[in-house]
């Protein structure tokens, strides 16, 4: 931080990026996060596409695509703020969530198709 | 900078400690901090999530998502924490422009767009635990029950910063420190949106559809 340090705040990267071209940076997220908003409840809702499949793939690509633009349109992640460490606090947090919620479906997912039947149980996993 | 602090000018005493700047006017490390600890919040609601994942169709009889879930006042829900996002965004360029009044009124409308969030919130639990869904009926509704419940009190919270914030701006206009603080909680509270992006995606439309 001591290299963008005049009394100044406007002197420091993430300050000069709230206050100059944000404001259509902000607009444009907007859009796109009412869009990403509405469509995927349209999907589900109205069941366009009578395949769930399909539906499911979209829902949780928008939900991607939403998270992106919220965090670079509204929290103003980019590669400069903070000297870089914001960027790299964050990726490193999307690797161990990554791995938190893809490697614990994943794992128990495998643990009930293989475990052996239960006395009794012939029902699907978890039940 | 404590003893100035408590010795202001008309020798009123002041109950907070004047924040020192220790790396010279910058907003820098307090941001920084504060996202970190962002970072560590994510990391809570990824491992319930994944707990939410794992046992998301455990319904030991009870019943699935399609049967309680309401979609409608689902999207209301959304609806109004996406606003609240949007109208805090809007208070900040005024903040900027050291206009008081004019922030307040965005965090006030801010705040209650949160509020009746929290409220369709604790309608729909107690609505739950009325038909008998509640957090005890499957393993599934244990972990709903978690993973929402602890969005909403993050919301909670926030919304008790931004009152606390209110009446601070009330005395102390905005000075340095509460341009601080503001950025702090618009952070917290875009955050808490994204959070909420997994959850209606994840655990409500997700839940239905399959």
């Amino acid at each position: 931080m001591s290299s963008s340090s005049n009394e100044g705040a406007a002197a420091h990267p993430a300050h000069a990026a709230h206050s100059s071209g944000h404001s259509r940076g902000y607009r444009v997220g907007t859009i796109l996060a009412i869009v990403l908003t509405a469509l995927p409840f349209w999907l589900v809702m109205s069941d366009v596409l009578h395949d769930a499949q399909t539906t499911i793939a979209l829902i949780f690509a928008m939900a991607l695509a939403q998270i992106v633009v919220h965090v670079v349109c509204f929290l103003h992640l980019d590669t400069r703020s903070e000297g870089g460490w914001t960027l790299l606090a964050f990726l490193f947090t999307t690797v161990i969530v990554v791995l938190t919620i893809g490697g614990s479906i994943w794992v128990m997912y495998h643990l009930n198709t293989n475990m052996m039947p239960m006395p009794g149980g012939t029902a699907g996993p978890m039940q | 900078m404590t003893d100035h602090a408590l010795q202001p000018g008309d020798g009123t005493p002041v109950w907070h400690v004047a924040e020192d700047d220790h790396d010279h006017g910058g907003n820098g490390a307090t941001v920084l901090g504060f996202w970190i600890y962002l970072m560590s919040d994510a990391l809570i609601f990824a491992s319930l999530f994944a707990m939410f994942g794992v046992v998301s169709t455990a319904f030991a009889g009870g019943p699935a998502p399609r049967d309680i879930f309401d979609l409608p006042l689902v999207a209301l829900n959304t609806a109004l924490l996406l606003a609240s996002s949007i109208t805090f965004g809007q208070a900040m360029p005024h903040m900027e422009a050291n206009r008081v009044g004019a922030t307040r009124f965005w965090l006030v409308l801010t705040g209650l767009l949160g509020a009746a969030f929290v409220g369709i919130e604790l309608y729909e639990f107690s609505h739950l635990i009325a038909e008998g869904a509640g957090p005890q009926r499957s393993a599934f509704l244990s972990a709903f029950f978690t993973l929402v419940g602890t969005h909403g009190a993050h919301v909670t919270i926030g919304l008790i910063w931004m009152v606390v914030l209110l009446v601070q701006l009330g005395q102390h206009g905005l000075s340095q420190p509460m341009k601080r603080r503001l950025i702090c909680l618009s952070m917290f509270w875009h955050f808490l949106d994204i959070i909420w992006i997994g959850v209606f995606t994840f655990v409500y439309l997700f839940g239905v559809v399959r």
